[in-house]
């Protein structure tokens, strides 16, 4: 590989206009955009939480949809980054050559890939803010630690967004995603901690899941919404956050190998 | 007053550039230079490696060697601020489909760091420009080809680019939507604009550059005006027939022609006089005949023969 595909990345505040293109094509579409977003995690939330909730007694001192809706709030932030980072990044990088066209300007593919991370970061903060409100207009959550909770639901949509942007750069075809959702996503999803406390798992399956940055967003996200703070913050900050920044420089490597030669 | 680069200073120089795909060289060692004010064309059969000329100029991709110049600034190094004064229209339209043509020249002006007041002044001209005006508003879906590429090309203006770099800017547009294509770029050359451009229709090439370069398997095979090109590697006459027995014929013709080419069911003849070879197809009147004056196509085919390149 070019050596130079390795060059570190020369960051700048020329990301906010990609940022706002996207934002200028999702204002167009926004209500049915954040309808799609929202009906599946809060489908979920409710259909899980009371229906199972109620052939449950309390899951660690709290009734089952109060222990669900942590999850769902990481988990729901989880798939929307993933969702733009994949198929919408995808479709403008390989579908429409957008970035092609952005890159005859006096912009960088850094510049490019960052302000897609951030858009990516952007609308799965609204996902899971809007569960988050809604969680907590049902008096589900506490709101002591809303900001905590909105600075959880923001890192966790930065290493959502900064992995599928990684595959992003790999893959040929939509269908690649599909590989991605049913090995990466789901497994994840599953063995987090989001719909059952982790200590239900098998001891390997545990230690996977410990360096998963989902496993580390529910273990913020739950506390924090039943008013508590959440034991080992800073390994639980520090993981999501190494994904993000990895994940970044991998997608920008990845990136650069696909569209400059 | 605009700062242009004075005319006759070079606005890109490339000098023994190498671009190497695995073991294909698509580009073999090449010189030239751009200057101000001109159109300069890059001609070639596909696979001639013009499109990766056009991309290494603009630094979206390195080079194996050489050295490339573009607006004073060393490419790949400053490619980035270079293209702060370049306008591109790339082969295939990437207009953005979600926006109006209006958005569109607006969203790319952002790229360029102007701002909203200086791109909302200037899209009027740029309708204008692309025979849009008073459609800006319209969805890009309902713009037929021809107005998808008028709008690229606007767009390629938005920065008021020194330099305007288009790959094959009329490709898969009618006679009406091309000749209005070419109408804009002389617009342009008058406004000053240097233009680069490549193609492989000789009639436009002919029509709208200064000088060109021919390239085939990523080198150059012949630089120059396509006045001088045609003068330099071909006869003034050509005289292309065809009909029963034209093999027969061309036989007899090759002492009264410079040169005689068969192809297919075809012979052309190049000559300095024509007059001999009319007058010997006078006693054949079921040959089709055609005389024409050379052109840029028949140095094309000459230089690059006449097989398909797929």
């Amino acid at each position: 590989m070019n050596p130079r595909f390795f060059a570190v990345p020369m960051l700048s505040m020329r990301f906010v206009h990609i940022w706002r293109r996207n934002l200028l094509v999702w204002r167009k579409l926004a209500i049915p955009s954040m309808l799609g977003n929202l009906a599946d995690p809060m489908i979920f939330l409710f259909g899980l939480g009371y229906g199972l909730g109620a052939l449950m007694p309390a899951v660690q001192g709290v009734s089952y949809i109060a222990f669900l809706a942590g999850g769902m709030v990481a988990s729901s932030t989880m798939y929307a980054a993933t969702f733009e980072a994949m198929y919408s990044a995808f479709s403008r990088m390989h579908q429409q050559k957008t970035w092609e066209g952005i890159l005859n300007a006096p912009i960088l593919l850094e510049d490019v890939v960052l302000g897609e991370l951030v858009w990516a970061t952007t609308k799965a903060t609204l996902s899971g803010a809007c569960i988050l409100a809604v969680v907590m207009a049902l008096g589900l959550a506490s709101p002591k630690f809303a900001l905590a909770l909105l600075a959880v639901i923001v890192l966790t949509g930065l290493a959502f967004a900064a992995l599928g942007l990684a595959f992003n750069a790999l893959a040929p075809n939509y269908d690649f995603f599909m590989y991605y959702f049913t090995l990466v996503i789901t497994p994840t999803s599953l063995i987090s901690g989001v719909f059952f406390p982790v200590d239900q798992l098998p001891a390997v399956l545990q230690s996977v899941a410990s360096v998963l940055p989902l496993y580390h967003a529910v273990a913020l996200a739950r506390p924090f919404m039943l008013g508590e703070l959440p034991p080992n913050i800073l390994l639980h900050l520090a993981v999501p956050l190494i994904y993000a920044a990895v994940g970044f420089y991998v997608a920008l490597v990845l990136t650069r190998r696909r569209l400059l030669k | 007053m605009n700062l242009r680069a004075e005319s006759g200073s070079i606005v890109l120089s490339v000098a023994g550039l190498r671009k190497r795909y695995g073991t294909d060289e698509v580009v073999a060692g090449i010189d030239f230079e751009v200057h101000a004010g001109e159109c300069f064309g890059l001609l070639g059969p596909n696979g001639a490696g013009k499109t990766t000329t056009l991309k290494l100029a603009l630094g979206l991709i390195d080079p194996d060697a050489g050295r490339i110049r573009l607006l004073d600034r060393p490419v790949p190094e400053e490619a980035r601020e270079a293209r702060q004064k370049v306008g591109v229209v790339p082969q295939f339209d990437n207009l953005d489909p979600d926006f109006t043509a209006s958005e569109n020249l607006q969203v790319y002006g952002r790229y360029f760091g102007l701002k909203k007041s200086e791109i909302e002044a200037r899209i009027p001209q740029l309708l204008e420009f692309a025979g849009l005006a008073g459609r800006g508003s319209g969805k890009i879906q309902t713009l037929s080809g021809g107005m998808k590429r008028r709008l690229t090309l606007a767009r390629a203006l938005v920065n008021d680019p020194e330099v305007v770099f288009m790959d094959e800017p009329t490709t898969g547009l009618d006679p009406q939507a091309r000749h209005l294509i070419w109408e804009r770029l002389k617009r342009l050359k008058q406004d000053g604009k240097t233009l680069l451009l490549t193609t492989h229709f000789m009639e436009e090439a002919e029509r709208l550059c200064s000088r060109l370069l021919i390239m085939d398997h990523g080198r150059i095979i012949a630089l120059g005006s396509p006045r001088e090109l045609i003068s330099k590697h071909i006869e003034p006459h050509v005289v292309e027939v065809h009909g029963p027995g034209f093999e027969h014929w061309a036989e007899g013709a090759r002492k009264l022609a410079g040169r005689v080419e068969i192809a297919g069911e075809t012979a052309f003849c190049y000559a300095t006089d024509e007059e001999p070879l009319v007058a010997s197809l006078k006693a054949h009147p079921l040959l089709i005949y055609l005389h024409r004056p050379a052109n840029l196509e028949d140095v094309f085919l000459k230089l690059t023969g006449r097989d398909l390149r797929d």
